[in-house]
């Protein structure tokens, strides 16, 4: 590839490079004539003598005057011929600065684009990609081609053979457009479709070049669809795991103490607000590190939670045990009470949570299929977390007590099991993954005081659609209900999408009342 | 469970019911007896959460269905009142168009179906009542019928009038959307903020409170109540004797829904709005600390609830207002764990130990 770049710029090198720009080009670039300006500039561009950038530039800055039939360059109070660079010791008497248009300018910053795409940078290089991707000049799809094909950053390449497609397609060259009508069907860059639909539907134009255009377009729905499909399903994953997060916890407190924890919620509150705080601290103490303050704020939020929760189980949910009805009116008043407590504390308004800088920006798969960072991050947070909760569940001394008071708490007291201690810890435990999701959520979503209620009816309904208890449940019915949204949201609009999801769950539980997952077994009612 | 003294209090209700309005209108302003327009709207509001109390203790109390949707219940009756109202406007809106300001807002040309006959008082009452009902009868009847019971159905009950609030904050569906209605002129002629109005509403919702109460102490002394109470305390027990549970608890769950239904038909035209904040979940959550704070399986405990925890949340709200969320949070809190059954069952309590006391102090050394 380096090499078919290589022989290229030789050959854009033989047929327009000199020792020095040649004069009568830099005079039409002087002219009045709008072309053959335009053709200068792009003559310019291709050059590969270093002079002509300068000359660009100067263009850009609009530091290019006419002196005695000479172009010159002037930087300051320095002096020099355009055409070759040398300084120019008397100083003409009234140069005459050129006057550049908009079309000029737009097609300099062109010209210069095609020059920045040699960057090391990959920053300068994506820039110039974006520059040169809307109506580029025709004479530049060689370069951009093959530079395109030497390029490492998959956007920039991306870009750049859209834009050599799109130059081509303005050629008068039959040939060359019939082969960029094919190289834009197999971008799926629905940004191409307009300048497609011209050829698809001009009746005068030649058949093949027709065809092969219908059929472009119809190569780029197709994407579009796919890409618009895959695009529902992630941002249905993504919500399914910020629910998970949310009900992770509630499966486990629900699970081992059949306690329906309304303040649930609010547990995602501390850990958003604890990363609020940690992220305050970083900004004043160690600013340097500011960054990474995410990383400092996960232990802090999941032991903010996790004390809350350990606190208000021995306060409160502890008398309470073999009451559900009360507990879940006992855990509404502490919701009531840490929301009011947040907002004394940190004011009614929404605080500002920063996302980290590595966090920022998105992975383009095609053009119709942005993932943006954080929302990956976020489900492999959820991944994580989940892996995690499921070792500590299924892997230590804990998690198996914790289990045993699941399945049958008289008979683990039996045989040994601290009941009471192990009630506290788990209810910690589910508080403290609480405060974890409340950190994810700090990134995608505000942090206000109200910011738990939200997602608690969401949370409910993943518990009950998923089964008491399970895990597994909970996973399955997460991700299905955040597709599900999302894929709804497509067809009806949020709102509906979420009560459509909420009778699909109260529909469901008719026929299925213990949730997905059932535990096995034969249950006797009272 | 505490006898009903409702008979031996009655007369006493019934004037301070007469007494209120009395005060409001035929006492002159200045005067210290005189009762205000705020004092009026606020007890008459007050009388119509009473209402929903009892109803909520039908089920809950008597029934232990609990329910935390009942707000949905209570804001239908007021929507179907309410379009009444709307209409009854006529054109004296801002528009002084034929359609309800909202509609003209959002360039609608027609009244929706589901809006012809609004018009007529007769029809409005008819959906007060059926409306409510419809919903509660078709909702309860695959609940009860799936066994779905405790907490799933507390939860699912939440999930149903929160979506049910997001149905009605849009403005498609033909409700005025988050402002809901509001701006009421008259209502069967009258106009609607006059004081003979508002005691007219005063009175009426004390009646509904007063049937309300007859209705319910009826119902749970009959032998439905008794076969109520049954399958509350042991579901499995009263269907092997070969009850149906599902039968019982679906008429209680939709008589306590039409009884909300038409508190909210009487609160709307007293407080002069209705939006789609009434379906909040927090809202019917309220409902069941009134009646967990009177008393959960009396008759007269939701009564006393209802004012406490209001009469309260006026008094915060306007002085302290930092501090409600705290106390309402703190009530919840203390009731579950140190009040179970209640200030009516705390009042027992204490004169079960004044007694005891008396008893031992009497008793011969």
């Amino acid at each position: 590839m380096m090499r078919t770049l290589f022989a290229l710029l030789l050959l854009s090198c033989l047929s327009s490079a000199h020792a020095a720009l040649d004069p009568a080009a830099l005079q039409a670039l002087a002219g009045d004539d709008l072309d053959a300006r335009n053709a200068a500039v792009v003559a310019l561009a291709l050059s590969a003598d270093p002079q002509a950038r300068v000359v660009l530039l100067a263009l850009r800055d609009d530091a290019l005057y006419t002196a005695d039939g000479r172009v010159l360059v002037i930087d300051g109070e320095h002096l020099s011929d355009a055409a070759s660079g040398a300084s120019v010791a008397p100083a003409p008497d009234s140069p005459e600065p050129l006057t550049v248009n908009n079309l000029l300018r737009g097609q300099v910053g062109k010209a210069l684009a095609l020059g920045d795409l040699h960057s090391a940078e990959v920053r300068v290089r994506r820039a110039a990609a974006h520059e040169l991707a809307d109506a580029p000049p025709p004479a530049f799809a060689a370069i951009m081609h093959a530079v395109a094909l030497a390029e490492t950053d998959a956007e920039t390449a991306a870009l750049l053979r859209n834009a050599a497609a799109q130059a081509k397609l303005s050629s008068n060259d039959a040939a060359q457009r019939l082969a960029a009508v094919q190289e834009l069907a197999s971008s799926g860059d629905p940004a191409v479709a307009p300048l497609l639909r011209p050829f698809a539907e001009a009746s005068d134009a030649d058949p093949a070049l027709r065809s092969a255009a219908r059929a472009a377009l119809a190569a780029i729905n197709d994407r579009l669809y796919w890409g618009e499909l895959l695009d529902r399903v992630f941002t249905g994953v993504s919500l399914g795991s910020i629910l998970l997060l949310g009900a992770l916890g509630l499966a486990i407190t629900y699970g081992v103490m059949g306690v329906i924890n309304m303040a649930h919620g609010e547990f995602l509150m501390i850990g958003a607000y604890s990363a609020y705080v940690t992220q305050g601290l970083f900004q004043r103490h160690w600013p340097a590190a500011q960054a990474w303050y995410l990383a400092a704020a996960l232990p802090v939020s999941f032991l903010a939670a996790a004390l809350v929760g350990v606190l208000l189980e021995r306060l409160v949910i502890r008398h309470l045990y073999g009451r559900p009805l009360e507990t879940l009116l006992a855990s509404w008043g502490l919701s009531l009470i840490l929301i009011q407590a947040a907002r004394v504390l940190f004011g009614p308004q929404n605080v500002q949570v920063d996302n980290p800088g590595w966090m920022s920006g998105s992975l383009v798969l095609t053009p119709s299929l942005v993932l943006p960072w954080n929302r990956m991050l976020i489900i492999a947070f959820a991944i994580a977390v989940l892996v995690l909760t499921w070792a500590l569940m299924q892997r230590t001394r804990l998690g198996l007590y914790v289990r045993a008071v699941t399945q049958n708490r008289p008979m683990a007291a039996c045989v040994g099991v601290h009941t009471q201690r192990i009630d506290s810890l788990a209810f910690g435990l589910g508080a403290g993954i609480a405060g974890l999701g409340g950190v994810a959520l700090s990134q995608i979503s505000n942090v206000g005081p109200q910011m738990g209620q939200g997602y608690i009816v969401d949370a409910f309904m993943v518990v009950v659609l998923g089964g008491v208890g399970q895990l597994a449940g909970a996973v399955w019915a997460a991700l299905g209900l955040g597709v599900a949204a999302k894929f709804l949201e497509g067809w009806t609009g949020a709102v509906i999408a979420k009560i459509l999801v909420l009778v699909f769950v109260i529909v469901f539980i008719q026929k299925r009342p213990q949730g997905l997952f059932a535990q096995r077994g034969r249950h006797v009612e009272a | 469970m505490l006898p009903s003294r409702l008979p031996r209090q009655a007369p006493y209700a019934l004037a301070l019911l007469l007494l209120v309005p009395a005060l409001h209108l035929w006492v002159p302003e200045g005067s210290p007896l005189h009762l205000s327009d705020f004092i009026l709207t606020l007890t008459g509001k007050i009388l119509c959460y009473a209402v929903v109390a009892v109803a909520m203790d039908l089920i809950w109390g008597f029934g232990g269905i609990l329910s935390l949707g009942h707000g949905l219940f209570f804001a239908l009756g007021g929507y179907a009142f309410g379009m009444y109202l709307m209409r009854e406007i006529g054109h004296d809106g801002s528009y002084h168009a034929d359609l309800p300001d909202f509609m003209v807002f959002l360039d609608w040309k027609t009244l929706p179906w589901y809006w012809q006959g609004s018009a007529h008082f007769a029809w409005a009452a008819l959906l007060v009542v059926v409306v409510p009902a419809a919903v509660a009868a078709v909702f309860g009847f695959f609940a009860f019928r799936s066994r779905i019971r405790g907490v799933y159905f507390s939860i699912i009950t939440q999930a149903l009038t929160y979506a049910a609030m997001l149905l009605f904050f849009r403005n498609e569906t033909g409700f005025g959307g988050n402002n809901g209605f509001t701006d009421f002129k008259r209502v069967l002629e009258f106009p609607i903020t006059s004081p003979q109005t508002r005691s007219v509403l005063f009175v009426l919702s004390g009646l509904l409170l007063a049937g309300t109460l007859w209705l319910t102490a009826w119902l749970t002394r009959s032998r439905f109540g008794r076969v109520l109470a049954a399958v509350r305390d042991a579901e499995s027990r009263a269907m092997f004797l070969g009850y149906r549970p599902q039968d019982y608890k679906l008429t209680a769950w939709v008589i306590s829904a039409v009884l909300c239904g038409l508190a909210g038909a009487l609160y709307v035209p007293q407080v002069g709005i209705i939006n789609p904040g009434e379906m909040s979940p927090a809202n019917s959550i309220e409902i069941a600390i009134w009646v967990a704070v009177g008393g959960r399986g009396t008759l007269i405990g939701p009564v006393l609830g209802a004012f406490i925890v209001n009469l309260a949340k006026t008094v915060f709200t306007s002085y302290f207002p930092d501090y409600w969320l705290f106390f309402l949070g703190a009530l919840f809190v203390a009731v579950t764990l140190y009040l179970p059954e209640g200030v009516l069952g705390l009042a027992a309590r204490v004169r079960a130990v004044r007694d005891r006391r008396a008893a031992a102090a009497g008793a011969p050394s």
